[in-house]
């Protein structure tokens, strides 16, 4: 049974963990990131972050230096530092874009991190040790729309990004202040800055909502609005493979084995598919409705009575859906365990609630029924 | 004051297409997609062979033409196959169909949705109810979002 907790009402925009997942950091909805702290068997809130002046749209917690950067519609991205005395100072960094930031991810080594935004660009962010500030470079070409999502490889250097205007690049990011000389990649050899590896087309049309390195680097897979999953697996040539699903679109999705993404969007549910090099195929639905179809099929007669007698009224106007989360499952993140095994997942949305997925239960069950 | 005040053909400029940030959609026109023949179908469904015509039309759908004539010309032609087919028909024919052309029927029953005539938005509403049985919302998705329009 996944774990579910509630923030509120209000829609989470997004969520991040530190490394031992004893803290959260997520956003309801404004410009405010707020810092919750695991005791007594619940989340404590623990420190408001609000130097952001308008709604916060990405969260990351890095696990090693324990930073957290966050982004917003305001433009700027702040890093911020925990402090001896338990408190979180911010320190601005200037993005130069003159739209909202999207997306923020640190790089697997910390040593920068990359946000996407409305300018039709990205801004990857480093260290400047001499001025003490954080400085932005910009990959733009041949981006022609917002940035709606990124993900870094596991060699630090190139990144994947997802565009509304209907594609999936892959870009390098080397920074030869932070970054050694990277060895050639399935993806290619010469990496200078900005140099576009890769580039694909989601299928016909539909903006791409997610996209994500499986844990090698060899495959990168992304979800589109025309309700798609794709997988390229550079390692067999850049070959792509897209599965057209007959659910609602799917907006966000990581990889949890080498060969298995985890996939949440407008159904509400999230749904486990794997890759096996020729096709994308759907594994499991992780919210296992069926055993609770069936336990509604008993109870469904009385719960149905109890809810008019509640309300009072003659028809049964129950909105409440057969999924854990109510609405829009807006971010998927790893929980416990990393890409290439991932043992929990945890998933947040629009209807307030941030609920925790055991994936081990899964497999289990997987291979019963084989 | 000069003559040419009252000249506001400026107003009319598309001061937009100078700006930088003017998206362009990629250019992958195929001049050479027709539409299918109507002659061709024709004689499909007057042989009975609704099925075939079924498949023939979708297989043939100008999807990547620009040229909006051929398009309207391709859609009467498919929306005439639709209506032919009787209800008890529609279930047999669409087991044939493979995901590309599911999804471009479904735009079909769209298009024919837009122009309701005599009757027809009944007949593709049963269409739509057998269709969607069997695609699920996902084939609805893509009608919304799919760059190539019928």
């Amino acid at each position: 049974m996944p774990d579910t907790f509630s923030f509120g009402i209000d829609p989470l925009t997004c969520h991040a963990w530190n490394h031992d997942h004893s803290q959260l950091a997520l956003s309801p909805n404004n410009h405010e990131v707020h810092v919750y702290k695991w005791s007594d068997g619940k989340w404590k809130l623990s420190d408001v972050l609000a130097e952001h002046v308008q709604r916060v749209t990405g969260i990351d917690w890095a696990p090693k230096s324990n930073r957290i950067v966050t982004c917003g519609v305001d433009r700027n991205a702040y890093v911020w530092t925990l402090q001896p005395d338990g408190k979180w100072k911010p320190a601005l960094v200037i993005l130069r874009i003159n739209r909202a930031a999207t997306c923020v991810k640190w790089s697997p080594l910390e040593t920068k991190f990359a946000v996407g935004s409305g300018a039709r660009l990205i801004s990857v962010c480093y260290f400047e040790q001499e001025n003490d500030w954080w400085v932005s470079k910009h990959i733009k070409k041949p981006i022609r729309s917002t940035v709606t999502c990124i993900d870094w490889h596991p060699n630090n250097i190139l990144l994947a990004c997802g565009s509304s205007d209907f594609k999936a690049r892959v870009f390098s990011a080397y920074i030869k202040e932070v970054d050694e000389k990277p060895n050639a990649t399935s993806w290619g050899s010469k990496m200078p800055f900005g140099n576009l590896m890769a580039e694909f087309s989601n299928g016909s049309g539909g903006w791409v909502h997610g996209i994500s390195f499986s844990a090698s680097g060899e495959k990168v897979a992304w979800v589109g609005h025309d309700s798609s999953i794709s997988v390229v697996n550079a390692a067999d040539g850049s070959k792509l493979t897209t599965l057209k699903t007959d659910s609602l679109p799917f907006v966000t999705l990581t990889w949890i084995k080498e060969n298995n993404i985890v996939v949440a969007g407008y159904d509400c549910s999230p749904a486990v598919f794997s890759y096996d090099g020729e096709n994308v195929v759907l594994i499991a639905r992780l919210d296992d409705s069926e055993t609770k179809q069936q336990q509604g099929s008993k109870f469904s007669a009385m719960k149905h009575f109890r809810s008019l007698d509640n309300r009072a009224t003659v028809e049964s106007n129950d909105t409440t859906l057969e999924t854990v989360h109510q609405n829009t499952v807006t971010q998927v993140t790893i929980y416990a365990g990393t890409k290439a095994n991932c043992t929990k997942c945890s998933t947040s949305g629009i209807d307030g609630q941030l609920v925790i997925w055991d994936l081990r239960s899964l497999e289990n069950s997987g291979s019963n029924s084989a | 004051m000069s003559k040419n005040t009252r000249n506001t053909a400026f107003r009319k400029v598309d001061v937009d297409q100078y700006g930088e940030e003017v998206y362009e959609e990629d250019q992958t026109a195929d001049e050479g997609a027709t539409g299918p023949s109507d002659a061709e179908v024709q004689s499909m469904l007057a042989k009975g062979r609704n099925g075939d015509a079924l498949q023939y039309v979708l297989t043939n759908a100008p999807l990547t033409s620009k040229n909006q004539g051929v398009k309207d010309k391709a859609a009467q032609t498919v929306l005439k196959v639709l209506m032919s087919l009787k209800a008890n028909e529609i279930e047999g024919s669409l087991k044939g169909l493979d995901q590309a052309k599911q999804d471009t029927l479904m735009k079909y029953i769209y298009r024919g949705f837009e122009n309701p005539s005599e009757g027809s938005s009944a007949q593709l509403l049963v269409w739509h109810d057998k269709l969607f049985a069997v695609t699920g919302v996902g084939s609805i998705v893509r009608v919304l979002t799919d760059r190539k329009r019928v």
